[in-house]
């Protein structure tokens, strides 16, 4: 069974409908790129995966648990499943452990000693070590950044959402934040990114979804998919972005 | 005729004096510590409740802080016993404390959480956190950074406000001034003293809000 199964959902704002019946399926290890246009759904059918935004129909299955049933037990499914914002979102009164250790502690009941050993391990992963009592307002936004993924990643999720997660960031800093993206896919962690990066997309994705108004326009493999662009959607968005 | 100052005429009275002051340090230690906690149930309820919950709130707080607090008090001690609620003045006046401020920390804490981005909560919700952990660690450590200036403020304001409980005979800083003067008639000399303690405690309250602050208060 996929690890993440999307099936044929919808999703409406009041009379708007931004999730035209979508379905998608993510195994083990996929990492899985979304790109398309601002308003073509992507970011909303990311946030629908843990439950961040509900949805009228269809289904979304992560690990076998059902998102958006009435009782879904969105704690448990949240425990696997990880996000990455825009805007980093640390805890501005929390040092960079300790924003690591916050879930772990809380949520799992890990013991203080062992939570900051997980935040030594998870920052180190992301190339932090030696600022690990730093306060998030002392970071740059690449470094916040890494901090937030390093926090995602202490609650050992099966897979990890990201959702724009070099937008917000100085052009410079944009090669940081992807080494560790791509470390972790090689590592094996199954990824589902809504992105702007394209060479990131066809370079580091085994799988690539062009959303627009609301659907899966397009899909297939990353470098396919980039160099024969079947619609003509597809063809004007990506010399667009050139 | 001129009037003869004659602060030695307190004297006989100093226990007095330092009864009322400890009175009133007492009242406003206590209704700060439950005046604060009820405005942080107040405002997390209000935030985060159910829009029954969030509006029995709401009614809580324009209540008190639209009508003066004097009447408020005479509500509690001369009002309720008509209802069979009798209470002592010392009762009603660390009730009306506490409700008063409860008020009004209600909608300061209430600013700081609304100060919080949406974002934070969102974090920490995907991070797999119920929404009152997400309350406890993140957004009201927060808020609390947030608002503590304005808290502070608020708190001085309560204690210089304690003074009206003197009206109900409550035994506090400025029923024993009355008391004082009501007794060796030199009323300049009695509230000159006497506003000078308020002015002294209030000084002296402001430095251990800084210092608590400081401590405890992290602003990151």
């Amino acid at each position: 069974m996929s690890l993440v199964s999307i099936r044929d959902v919808r999703k409406s704002y009041g009379t708007v409908e931004v999730l035209k019946g979508v379905s998608l399926e993510v195994e083990k290890g996929d990492v899985v790129a979304i790109i398309g246009r601002s308003g073509s759904g992507k970011s909303t059918l990311l946030r629908c995966i843990n439950g961040l935004e509900t949805y009228q129909s269809g289904a979304i299955l992560a690990d076998g648990i059902e998102v958006g049933g009435l009782h879904a037990n969105l704690r448990e499914l949240r425990r696997h499943v990880g996000m990455v914002f825009q805007q980093f979102n640390l805890f501005p009164h929390l040092t960079a452990a300790e924003n690591v250790m916050l879930a772990p502690t809380v949520v799992n009941k890990t013991p203080k000693k062992e939570a900051r050993a997980i935040a030594a391990e998870v920052l180190a992963k992301v190339g932090l070590s030696e600022k690990m009592d730093a306060y998030p307002s002392q970071l740059s936004g690449g470094q916040q950044q890494r901090v937030a993924i390093a926090r995602s990643l202490a609650m050992r999720p099966k897979v990890l959402l990201c959702d724009e997660i070099t937008s917000a960031l100085d052009p410079e800093l944009v090669n940081e934040v992807l080494r560790v993206v791509e470390q972790l896919a090689k590592e094996g962690m199954t990824l589902i990114l809504v992105t702007h990066e394209m060479r990131f997309a066809r370079d580091v994705g085994t799988h690539l979804v062009f959303m627009h108004h609301g659907k899966v326009h397009e899909s297939g493999k990353p470098k396919e998919v980039f160099a024969a662009p079947q619609t003509p959607e597809l063809q004007q968005f990506v010399s667009g972005i050139g | 005729m001129t009037y003869h100052l004659e602060f030695s005429a307190l004297l006989p009275y100093w226990q007095d004096l330092a009864w009322g002051l400890w009175f009133t340090i007492v009242l406003t230690a206590v209704s700060t510590v439950v005046g604060i906690a009820v405005g942080t149930l107040g405002a997390s309820a209000r935030s985060f409740g159910p829009p029954w919950l969030s509006g029995l709130v709401r009614v809580y707080v324009e209540l008190i802080r639209n009508t003066p607090f004097i009447v408020q008090l005479f509500f509690i001690f001369f009002g309720l016993p008509a209802l069979g609620l009798k209470l002592s003045e010392t009762t009603a006046a660390f009730i009306a404390m506490v409700v008063n401020l409860g008020a009004y920390s209600t909608e300061i804490i209430r600013a700081g959480i609304d100060a919080i981005p949406k974002g934070h909560i969102e974090a920490g919700v995907s991070l797999a956190m119920t929404r009152l952990e997400v309350l406890r660690y993140i957004v009201l450590r927060q808020a609390f950074a947030k608002i503590y200036p304005a808290l502070s403020s608020q708190i001085v304001i309560v204690m210089l406000g304690s003074a009206v409980v003197s009206q109900i005979s409550a035994p506090d800083l400025t029923y024993a001034a009355n008391f004082i003067q009501s007794r060796n008639f030199r009323a300049f000399e009695v509230y000159f003293v006497v506003a000078l303690i308020y002015l002294m405690l209030s000084i002296l309250l402001r430095y251990l809000l800084r210092l608590i602050g400081d401590r405890f208060v992290k602003v990151g």
